[in-house]
């Protein structure tokens, strides 16, 4: 390895710490729960209520679950099952790929709820 | 030419079987999109044992292949995208003088980029880049290890090569 290798592992550790940091200081801890299914809107489901439903695509099905305050995925049929696997989340969100299924948690003033209430 | 054919056709039966390996045993670590990408080590070989054009070729027979085999046409998508991207990265690094190792690594990184872009793109969601971080650096390292590999193949390939 020569100077020119450290210079590019370094950008790409520095760009990825920087990354890192700015997503973890700036992730908003939310009240509501937002599914997106095939860039569609699913629908927003308060966090605090516990709740269970199974989403059917076209691809499969997923079984979202809200509890005490976290939503899992407690089910899929996909082959590799890495949104089961992403586990409960009170923040952030959670991918699944093959049926095009994204569950994003969210603050209030993100959800289209908040405007109603 | 025959002779170059057909190691161009053992360099691609070798992505094949890489392939094929992880394929049957992931060895997955827990992360979502985290794999070692074994056939990327007859990638980084055949851009030093042959080039550019031939690199292309085995590259996007492999994808295509795989993706026939195992996959499904977003997941071709996806592997196509990674690929690429990472090859386009290779190729660049190696013109800027970085050793095997570090044209290996990047690729990795950009070899996970590429899926990410991909994956964006059909999800339209910006979800995914928080992502990005985790898929840096495990690409550093999954392509820092291929790296490692390569070097003593590229090495001891060159060796060979005038006797052949």
């Amino acid at each position: 390895m020569n100077k020119r290798d450290f210079i590019a592992i370094g950008v790409v550790i520095l760009l990825s710490v920087i990354g890192f940091l700015t997503f973890t200081l700036n992730q908003k801890s939310g009240d509501n729960v937002k599914i997106t299914v095939d860039k569609q809107d699913y629908g927003t489901y308060p966090l605090s209520k516990n709740d269970e439903f199974s989403i059917k695509t076209d691809s499969g099905y997923n079984t979202v679950v809200i509890e005490n305050g976290r939503v899992y995925i407690k089910d899929a049929d996909c082959r590799d099952k890495y949104c089961v696997n992403q586990g409960k989340i009170k923040s952030g969100s959670i991918v699944c790929l093959p049926h095009k299924l994204v569950v994003e948690v969210v603050s209030d003033n993100d959800s289209i709820d908040a405007v109603v209430k | 030419m025959a002779k170059k054919i057909s190691k161009i056709a053992v360099f691609t039966a070798l992505a094949l079987i890489l392939s094929y390996i992880e394929a049957v045993l992931p060895f997955s670590i827990g992360i979502p999109g985290v794999k070692l990408g074994l056939s990327n080590i007859v990638t980084v070989t055949a851009l030093y044992y042959f080039g550019v054009k031939e690199t292309v070729g085995i590259t996007l027979i492999r994808v295509v292949i795989i993706g026939i085999l195992f996959g499904n046409i977003p997941s071709l998508i996806y592997s196509l995208s990674g690929a690429f991207l990472s090859l386009i990265t290779m190729i660049i690094c190696k013109k800027l003088k970085l050793s095997v190792i570090g044209v290996s690594a990047i690729g990795g990184v950009f070899h996970n980029i590429g899926q990410l872009i991909a994956a964006a793109f059909m999800l339209y969601s910006e979800a995914l880049i928080y992502y990005y971080p985790v898929l840096f650096i495990s690409g550093l390292v999954t392509g820092f290890l291929i790296g490692l590999a390569s070097t003593p193949v590229i090495k001891n390939l060159h060796k060979i090569k005038s006797g052949s």
